[in-house]
């Protein structure tokens, strides 16, 4: 990224400064100088494209895992206001919506795992949950049962025998989005995703089982019930080829309805509508629903994570410590200048992250703040981070959500084979398992950011504070 | 450049670009290069058929359009497309595509989960015709 086109606020938080008779709202870049200058180009065009949208409150902002997406940036913020002409934007939110993490606490320590545990849970996993390119799941749903997914989400697997009823209180919404509307979502997209819940899918997408190998902050690891030596699973997936379709068919509908509503859009990605106009009601019901899709699978994926575990170990117990979910638009009530304000916050590829306190955290948490997950890249480590009351201020409490891609599937694919990527990871330690080789090598740990870099800036901006590190053991890629 | 299709470079995704000698060719060929992310499409059989047709006026929204279709299409019948055939007429588009069930001698390589509006383009150049866009994956 150009930093001469960068001010500099403090160490992590940079602005655009408004060029002469440019109209648009402020802009924030949270971030170190090394992150930043690592960025493409395109972050700041397209941030600055997203604060010329109608309705923006504050500023529009990048989070300092950002590159380059559709639309608004991957690690974009955006908040609007509906009664002040605010637009909804489903570039705004993501193909892949509702794409999270799902982090799972066992009661396992590390030395509890031999080499040959460690082989036969990676054998076996990638055995059990479907996952890359043209793999099914085994729940084959009508398209009622579909609907009835859609409505329900992680409620709805769980009734369904796919977990336990203790999960919901660590799921965002407990599980269930409010406002799904399955008729607003086209006979294709439905048909695309019927043998699709409970699959993994592909591309970045994973499962890991994880060791927590640093400890941050002790009193909030307590709270989560997390501690050095812990075994932990992660699981990265989202509302498949349902939410692909909606995105797709959305895009192309907003782009129309932008243009016939006179919103002009500096990118045609930027599809968007007001928040109150049929169009924009529309996307919200279907967003909503694809939202409860990516929980509904991330439970399943759960549920059969439990069985592998509990057909290897004895009594063993695997809890759900939290899932989140990376590509939404959300009512929220934020502060904005000391008045309270109900926003529709748009985190695509960024993460809520509630501060101490915050009613919708659960009860167990609520002193440290929400779980936030940086998601790593099979070679480097994840982070699990808590919500600061600072971030509320900051980013309308928002943080970042993986270590963001640092160079292209084609430059990766130039540089590293598959085979010798697993090769080089086994002598690590990290067994791989995948269906693509060629997927493993675009996956290359070194395609990515350092996130140890995005979890400290992340940290140090002020957007959530670092709880825990989590070391990779065993990666199932799709 | 002769080549039928080839590939640019994005950050996290993939940017396709398809060559014809028509608008039709070139559509024809984006396809192939967004299936070819997929598989190795030179080693499919291509004989199983599926059949599109779509109205649109706008002929960078028709590239989407078509791609798009063909993902969910395939996808929905555990296919791999590798051959293709479009033809327009005024806003009408009717295609047809060959492919092969997905079978485990089939090296699986990164799904595509849709074509996006990002870097898309339709542009004709004295006698030839490019269509790109970048892929979702």
């Amino acid at each position: 990224m150009n930093m001469n086109l960068l001010e500099k606020i403090d160490d992590y938080t940079w602005t655009i400064p408004l060029k002469a008779g440019e109209k648009r709202s402020g802009i924030r870049l949270y971030g170190s100088e090394p992150l930043l200058t690592s960025m493409d180009d395109k972050v700041l065009e397209q941030i600055t494209n997203v604060a010329t949208l109608p309705g923006l409150v504050g500023e529009a902002m990048t989070m300092p895992d950002a590159h380059w997406g559709y639309g608004f940036p991957i690690g974009g913020v955006a908040a609007f206001d509906a009664e002040e002409g605010g637009i909804i934007s489903a570039g705004g939110v993501g193909f892949d919506i509702s794409c999270g993490i799902r982090c799972l606490r066992t009661d396992l320590m590390r030395e509890d795992l031999t080499s040959t545990d460690l082989t036969k849970l990676a054998d076996e996993l990638s055995r059990t949950i479907p996952a890359g390119v043209g793999r099914e799941g085994k729940l084959r749903l009508t398209v009622d049962e579909l609907d009835d997914v859609l409505r329900g989400g992680a409620q709805w697997a769980i009734h369904h025998g796919y977990g336990l009823g203790e999960d919901l209180s660590f799921i965002e919404e407990m599980g269930k989005m409010q406002g799904a509307r399955p008729e607003n979502i086209s006979p294709l997209a439905k048909e695309r995703q019927l043998g699709e819940v409970g699959t993994l899918g592909s591309g970045n997408h994973y499962l890991e089982v994880q060791e927590v190998a640093k400890i941050y902050d002790e009193k909030a690891a307590e709270a989560f019930g997390i501690k050095e030596g812990q075994i932990v699973v992660s699981i990265h997936c989202g509302s498949r080829a349902l939410g692909h379709q909606i995105g797709t068919e959305y895009l192309v509908s907003l782009a129309k309805a932008a243009t016939r509503l006179g919103i002009s859009l500096p990118d045609r990605e930027l599809a968007c509508a007001p928040i109150h106009s049929p169009e924009g009601q529309e996307y919200i019901g279907a967003m909503n629903a694809a939202i409860n899709c990516a929980m509904a699978n991330r439970q399943v994926l759960t549920h059969m994570t439990r069985n592998v575990f509990e057909g290897l170990f004895k009594n063993v117990k695997l809890e759900t410590l939290y899932d989140v979910s990376h590509n939404t638009c959300k009512k929220e009530t934020h502060l904005v200048n000391g008045v309270e304000r109900t926003l529709w916050v748009h985190r695509k590829g960024a993460t809520r992250a509630f501060g101490p306190g915050h009613p919708d955290i659960p009860v167990r948490y609520r002193s440290v703040g929400q779980p936030v997950i940086i998601g790593g890249s099979m070679g480097t480590g994840s982070y699990i981070l808590a919500g600061s009351a600072e971030g509320e201020a900051r980013a309308f409490s928002s943080a970042s959500h993986g270590a963001g891609r640092a160079m292209s599937r084609h430059q990766a694919l130039k540089l590293w084979r598959g085979k010798q990527v697993v090769q080089e990871l086994a002598q690590k330690g990290i067994l791989i398992r995948s269906a693509s080789m060629r997927g493993v090598a675009e996956e290359a740990p070194d395609a990515y950011k350092d996130v140890d870099l995005v979890a400290e800036a992340t940290e140090k901006a002020g957007l959530a504070r670092r709880v825990a590190f989590l070391k990779p053991k065993v990666c199932i890629k799709g | 450049m002769n080549k039928r299709y080839s590939y640019f470079d994005h950050d996290a995704d993939i940017g396709i670009i398809g060559r014809g000698k028509s608008l039709e060719e070139s559509f024809e060929s984006a396809a192939v290069a967004m299936f070819s992310i997929m598989a190795d499409v030179d080693l499919l059989h291509c004989d199983e058929l599926i059949e599109v047709t779509f109205e649109e006026e706008d002929k960078e929204f028709a590239l989407i359009e078509w791609l798009n279709t063909l993902l969910a299409l395939a996808h929905m019948k555990h296919l791999v497309l590798g051959r293709f055939e479009l033809h327009k007429e005024g806003d009408s588009w009717r295609g047809k595509a060959w492919g092969d069930r997905w079978h485990k001698d089939l090296e699986r390589g990164t799904e595509v989960k849709g074509a996006t509006l990002t870097m898309l383009s339709v542009k004709e150049d004295e006698d030839h015709w490019e269509a790109q866009c970048v892929v979702d994956v």
